[in-house]
């Protein structure tokens, strides 16, 4: 057993922490730390009888996700005070979505930057509300980092408050607008439920979809063991009504992400034993056998182990954001950049 | 290797031989070892790239808190690269207390907690109150003060940090064998960590009460002056030096004004070490 394998063997069966050495603790706690699940562990070894520094360590991480969990739902009401006024639909998205609906990712979860998608031919005027209530985009205006996310990306570059620094990602689909695959986000807030407090969260489908999505096709699989445990969590949950799988299905049909879904499925499957239909989750690939390397793939410091795979992983990353052309063009202005920001340096050391 | 300082263990671990035996070395008054404990933080110092463990070697650090700008670290300069891992483990990671940037120092398990910027004196100030004028060092950097009711502190009594013309100060007083290596050309000029006396290191598990707060400013030539802080006053200066009372949400608050409203907090200004230590003092003498 590697500490990552660890890690979600103690995920799916808690009661293993009143079975660990001080070493395994040692190493669980690394890759817990690393992987952003120590308040979930915190939350899941509740009651259990563990050592007592382990004790003292689980419920410090239990402890701090809960007073994040307090700032982001203040975060998410003074959002919805600055929007309310357009009268457009907002859509929690992620963490904020899970702590919103109280989901069951939710207990001891980290949740950080608020995450919300608006109808795309409202996105300037959503943008303008957030800054009179006082959130100013971190990328100064006609900079190529600010284009960069205006023309390409599914989200405006992030907007963050003036005085209590919280982050707003203010989305208006659920991938890069230069991704293989493009997702309807109007089917999304068609669907869209809405909660107690002003702001919607997605169907249990398209929600499911979106956290399928963002593991399998946008980035590396960072935090993935997170993302899954996401996953495996709202399936759990959702599979309990009696339509979810159908769907699931024809959501993911709609919005051509069945190749997503299934690599996700499969995913946690392995990882967390994840029930669902067979059908849905499809034939593991060559992408499954290094993401399984990279999430098993951390020492008892909690440091990668498999960097050949990870790198790929990287590549292929970059690889479904944008077409080469752009990619390269993209990679060049940032290289250019760093050069000029360097050579500035230089010469301000020099005077 | 592994190393207690005051509540928290850190598993501590370099490709650089030289660098882990000076810190076992600095560090030989404090628990090492304990093999078998559940450990609070790992800090790595690594090379900056594989050539560098053998060319120029430098550091970088590899820990369960880290900041994504860290500067890389002159291997020569290890002690301060291990310094700094270990204070963003407990600045970062170290939620069960207030983290304050404040000196302390206890008499009768009762603490005087010393808050002021980098460069202020305090480091100077707590080296005195323990090596001249017989306190119990509790910290010269982060006091740890606790949620629970009582605000107590808990000792964190690493070596003190001692720079520049504070080091002659303290030469002038305690023995050679109690300061580490003299480390020339630092971010902050010349640095020389100064062990604490051991009693204060074997009392690091026995909490102290505080009951006198103080902002020191010592510039050369001032005449000596005390001025008691408004409740407002302390509570914003301990506010903004805490690295964590914020993230700790209701429960630091509560316990910062608590402090706050039990203990009072004074500038105090001189111009040599002398005059700090009797404005020390002669405040204590006022809350005993």
């Amino acid at each position: 057993m590697t500490p990552s394998t660890l890690l979600h063997s103690v995920l799916r069966e808690p009661q293993r922490m009143e079975r660990l050495t001080a070493e395994q603790w040692n190493a669980l706690i690394r890759v817990a730390r690393v992987e952003m699940l120590m308040g979930t562990i915190g939350m899941l070894s509740t009651g259990m009888h563990v050592p007592d520094k382990a004790r003292l360590l689980l419920d410090e991480a239990a402890a701090i996700a809960s007073v994040r969990q307090n700032a982001a739902r203040y975060e998410v009401q003074r959002m919805v005070e600055a929007l309310t006024p357009t009268g457009m639909p907002v859509i929690l998205m992620k963490g904020s979505a899970y702590l919103m609906a109280d989901l069951p990712p939710c207990p001891g979860r980290n949740i950080g930057d608020l995450d919300i998608m608006v109808p795309f031919d409202r996105l300037s005027e959503a943008e303008a509300a957030l800054k009179r209530h006082g959130w100013q985009s971190i990328k100064a205006k006609g900079t190529y980092d600010d284009s960069y996310y205006r023309e390409w990306m599914h989200e405006l570059p992030p907007l963050a408050h003036e005085t209590r620094g919280g982050v707003i990602d203010l989305h208006h689909t659920i991938l890069p607008r230069t991704a293989r695959l493009t997702p309807r986000p109007e089917r999304m807030l068609a669907n869209a439920i809405p909660t107690n407090c002003g702001a919607y969260i997605m169907a249990p489908a398209e929600m499911l979809l979106h956290s399928a999505t963002h593991l399998a096709y946008d980035g590396d699989l960072q935090g993935g063991a997170r993302n899954l445990w996401d996953i495996d969590r709202l399936v759990r949950h959702f599979a309990e009504q009696p339509d979810f799988w159908d769907d699931l299905k024809s959501a993911a049909t709609a919005h051509e992400l069945t190749s997503p879904l299934a690599r996700a499925l499969r995913l946690s499957h392995r990882l967390y034993g994840t029930p669902s239909p067979a059908a849905l989750r499809g034939k593991p690939d060559l992408i499954d056998r290094l993401a399984l390397r990279k999430l098993r793939g951390h020492d008892r410091y909690g440091a990668p182990t498999t960097p050949i795979s990870n790198f790929i992983l990287f590549l292929r990353g970059h690889w479904l954001r944008m077409p080469l052309p752009m990619l390269t063009r993209h990679l060049l202005t940032k290289w250019r950049a760093r050069r000029a920001e360097a050579r500035q340096a230089g010469r301000e050391n020099d005077q | 290797m592994r190393l207690r300082i005051g509540p928290a263990i850190f598993d501590i671990r370099s490709p650089f031989g030289g660098a882990i035996a000076s810190l076992r070395h600095l560090y030989r008054d404090y628990p090492q070892g304990m093999p078998d404990e559940i450990y609070d933080f790992t800090v790595a110092a690594l090379p900056t790239t594989p050539w560098r463990r053998w060319f120029r070697p430098s550091i970088r650090l590899q820990a369960d808190f880290t900041v994504e700008e860290a500067v890389p670290v002159a291997l020569r300069h290890a002690l301060l690269a291990f310094e700094m891992g270990v204070n963003m483990q407990m600045a970062l990671g170290y939620r069960r207390d207030i983290i304050l940037h404040a000196a302390s120092a206890a008499r009768d398990d009762r603490a005087v907690v010393i808050v002021g910027d980098s460069g202020s004196g305090k480091s100077t100030l707590s080296a005195l109150l323990s090596w001249s004028a017989g306190w119990r060092h509790c910290g010269d950097e982060l006091a740890l003060i606790g949620l629970a009711g009582d605000y107590s502190l808990t000792p964190y009594p690493r070596p003190i940090g001692l720079k520049n013309q504070s080091i002659p100060v303290m030469r002038e007083r305690v023995s050679a064998d109690r300061f580490g290596p003299r480390l020339e050309g630092t971010m902050k000029g010349t640095v020389q960590h100064l062990l604490p006396p051991v009693d204060a290191i074997q009392a690091m598990d026995r909490p102290a009460r505080p009951a006198l707060i103080v902002s020191p400013h010592f510039t050369a030539g001032a005449s000596p002056e005390i001025r008691r802080m408004t409740q407002s006053e302390a509570y914003l200066r301990l506010s903004v030096a805490s690295t964590n009372q914020l993230t700790l949400g209701e429960p630091g608050f509560d316990a910062l004004i608590r402090l706050i409203r039990s203990v009072p907090a004074y500038d105090i200004t001189y111009g040599t070490s002398e005059e700090g230590l009797q404005l020390v003092e002669k405040l204590w003498g006022d809350v005993e």
